[in-house]
């Protein structure tokens, strides 16, 4: 256990989404999008969250900010005041001083600025909702957030269009530390972005998060970038967690053989070193219906008959370390 | 001669402008290479670097206000028994004409990047894939193809990109498939009429990853099977690595340099590959830490650099750089390369 308390702690989160059918929309059944799912994330550190689309990653984390309301769990967040608070609880009026310090980035930088704003509106717009009136000292703020984020004080008066992918998820970064947050909630924000402008996005968040001690929980699909920018990951399927790990850790040795085919599936960019074989065949199943026992079984090469009925519990295999595996610490995947 | 070795398809100082009432943007400005029978040729670049605009010419698909401004296309047709043919140059062929109409689809076939925009959501897959198997029908069988056969073709193509339940699947509307399912679908549409050059833009970048090596194995297996030449444009340079035989580095509408796989990965020579290469944070590489980026930004459309359009961005430029265009040039044994660094050769003025 760490000494000091996490800046986040969920636990059991859960968010179903209901099935309604017929004319008078009666509610059939539950999409268990996310399905009790724990985890800490440390003030300061990033954590990682992983798995293929429709496993509940971006839900989980859209739960956090409270832009949707879970079904069931805590969120319990350590606030700048000290006090412990759940999120989930919260009703929107207590809500809303929190939401100042936990801000998001968005994956779409061409989707999330509104077009007919300035930056100097767009980046501006959270400092007057939480009570800066005065234009002047507004434009004095996002003078420095510009700076802050590598771009130009005088492009303040310019409106999105005028911006390159690139700059424009810079203006987003602008935006969300516009508040001062302490928790910045990164939903895949370098995957609609070229190599290039790819690279200078995850140094510039590695840089502010060094210089404001901000924590991240960066949500991606592509496994190389969030290594490079993670302390612990976090691997999801079907709305569970799967596998946790320190980085260096799970790629070290994953415990989980869906955290391994992930990793095999990653193309690696050298022409010598073949991607080996393994390639995960079919498709993650829906979280309306999944499968019996284990989620992962119909797809895992390791799948044995216990696998089929008995669901695994997520489980540690060694200090800071678990996984949701049957065979977890007895195999190597 | 030997056919193997002449070229299926030859781009020489290709160039494609769009006349906007900004000015001129010159997309493709001067790109050249060759594809090989059977060879897939990764095309790499960063967004704006002309890579889409190339591929859309081949198929004679620019659209006004984009015109091909100069250049050749030397494509290889094949006759009817399937052997070489006459050459044709695509670029001075009319967009709309018999010709282009049988080579588009017929011999040279597209995987689009979004196969949800590219099937029409008010007809089945299997229609659709029908269609086109119809209208390019004589290249299955010298008399007219019924629809009942043209359906039992795309069964069969179902079944070779590894759609399960073909004969149900074929009647399902592109909205009903998942992914996986969209592109592979979109694959079988793509090889209906046994193309002998297919060109995959981005075919991959909309999947997750898990899905995506399903894909690139698919393609792999089909491309060894039939030995249809591939054009596979990506920006993902682990995908370049494990899919091309040989690879195309464009920026800014040319060719910056070209190679066999091992030679760009190994020994880049051009300074815009050799930092695209760094810049990519890897799966064993140290956490954590700065990467090195390509400094500056994308110049505008409008505003493209005079000489190398690298230069600005490049730690290794000189005075000349700025002044004249390097021509692309053997360095090497087997690479080519637009850099002064390496020759001295420039474009004429």
């Amino acid at each position: 256990m760490s000494k000091t308390q996490p800046l986040l702690d969920v636990r059991g989160l859960q968010k179903f989404f209901p099935i309604a059918e017929g004319f008078l929309q009666r509610v059939v059944g539950h999409v268990r999008a996310v399905d009790g799912v724990d985890f800490t994330v440390d003030e300061g550190e990033t954590l990682g969250l992983v798995g293929e689309s429709g496993c509940g990653k971006t839900t989980a984390s859209r739960c956090i900010l409270r832009a949707i309301d879970p079904t069931g769990g805590q969120i319990l967040y350590r606030t700048r005041a000290g006090n412990t608070v759940d999120l989930a609880a919260l009703a929107p009026a207590e809500l809303r001083p929190l939401r100042a310090e936990i801000q998001m980035v968005f994956q779409d930088p061409f989707g999330s600025l509104n077009p007919r704003m300035t930056l100097l509106d767009n980046v501006g717009e959270p400092l007057l909702v939480n009570g800066m009136k005065n234009r002047r000292e507004r434009a004095d703020r996002v003078a420095e957030l510009l700076r802050l984020v590598g771009l130009r004080p005088e492009f303040m008066h310019r409106f999105p269009h005028a911006f390159s992918g690139g700059q424009r998820q810079r203006i987003g970064i602008a935006r969300a530390l516009a508040t001062n947050p302490r928790l910045v909630v990164a939903d895949e924000p370098v995957s609609a972005l070229d190599v290039s402008v790819q690279a200078q996005v995850l140094n510039l968040l590695l840089e502010l998060q060094s210089r404001l001690r901000l924590t991240f929980l960066f949500v991606a699909h592509d496994l190389s970038v969030v290594r490079h920018i993670s302390d612990r990951i976090a691997v999801m399927y079907v709305g569970q967690l799967v596998e946790l790990a320190p980085t260096d850790a799970l790629f070290r040795q994953p415990q989980h053989p869906y955290t391994a085919a992930l990793m095999r599936a990653v193309p690696v960019a050298d022409p010598r070193v073949r991607t080996a074989d393994g390639i995960l065949a079919g498709e993650v199943p829906s979280p309306a219906a999944p499968p019996s026992g284990c989620y992962f079984h119909p797809r895992c090469r390791h799948a044995q008959a216990r696998c089929r009925v008995e669901a695994p519990a997520l489980r540690k295999v060694s200090p800071g370390h678990v996984s949701r595996c049957h065979f977890a610490g007895t195999m190597t995947f | 001669m030997d056919t193997n070795k002449a070229p299926l398809l030859s781009v020489r100082d290709l160039r494609v402008s769009f006349a906007l009432d900004e000015g001129l943007v010159r997309a493709v400005d001067g790109t050249s290479f060759d594809v090989l029978p059977g060879q897939v040729l990764g095309v790499v670049g960063e967004s704006g670097c002309g890579k889409s605009v190339t591929m859309r010419a081949i198929l004679q698909l620019v659209e006004r206000p984009g015109r091909i401004t100069s250049g050749v296309i030397r494509f290889r047709r094949s006759s009817s028994n399937g052997a070489d043919g006459e050459v044709v140059d695509i670029a001075q062929l009319p967009p709309r004409g018999p010709v282009m109409r049988d080579i588009r689809g017929g011999e040279i076939a597209l995987i689009p990047q979004e196969p949800m925009a590219a099937f029409s959501p008010v007809h089945t897959v299997g229609d659709q894939i029908v269609e086109a198997i119809l209208l390019h029908s004589h290249r299955w069988q010298e008399e007219k193809l019924s629809r009942r056969d043209a359906r039992d073709i795309t069964v069969g193509l179902f079944r070779d990109v590894g759609i399960s339940m073909p004969e149900q699947r074929i009647d399902a509307y592109s909205w009903q498939l998942s992914g996986g399912l969209r592109q592979r679908a979109m694959i079988a549409m793509a090889l209906s009429c046994k193309p002998r050059l297919l060109i995959a833009d981005e075919p991959t970048t909309a999947i997750d990853v898990t899905t995506q090596a399903q894909v690139l194995a698919l393609l792999r297996d089909l491309q060894a099977r039939y030995n249809t030449a591939i054009i596979f444009i990506t920006h993902d340079l682990g995908v370049i690595a494990q899919m091309a035989s040989y690879v195309v580095v464009m920026y800014l509408g040319r060719v910056m340099e070209e190679g066999p796989v091992d030679d760009i990965f190994h020994a880049p020579k051009h300074p815009y590959t050799q930092a695209l290469l760094r810049s990519i944070p890897s799966l064993y590489g140290k956490t954590r830490v700065a990467l090195p980026v390509i400094s500056g930004a994308l110049p505008h459309p409008f505003n493209r650099p005079a000489g190398c359009p690298f230069h600005p961005r490049c730690p290794q430029a000189m005075a000349r750089c700025s002044t004249a265009v390097p021509k692309l040039m053997p360095v090497g044994a087997h690479q080519l390369a637009s850099c002064f660094l390496h020759h001295d050769e420039a474009e004429a003025a």
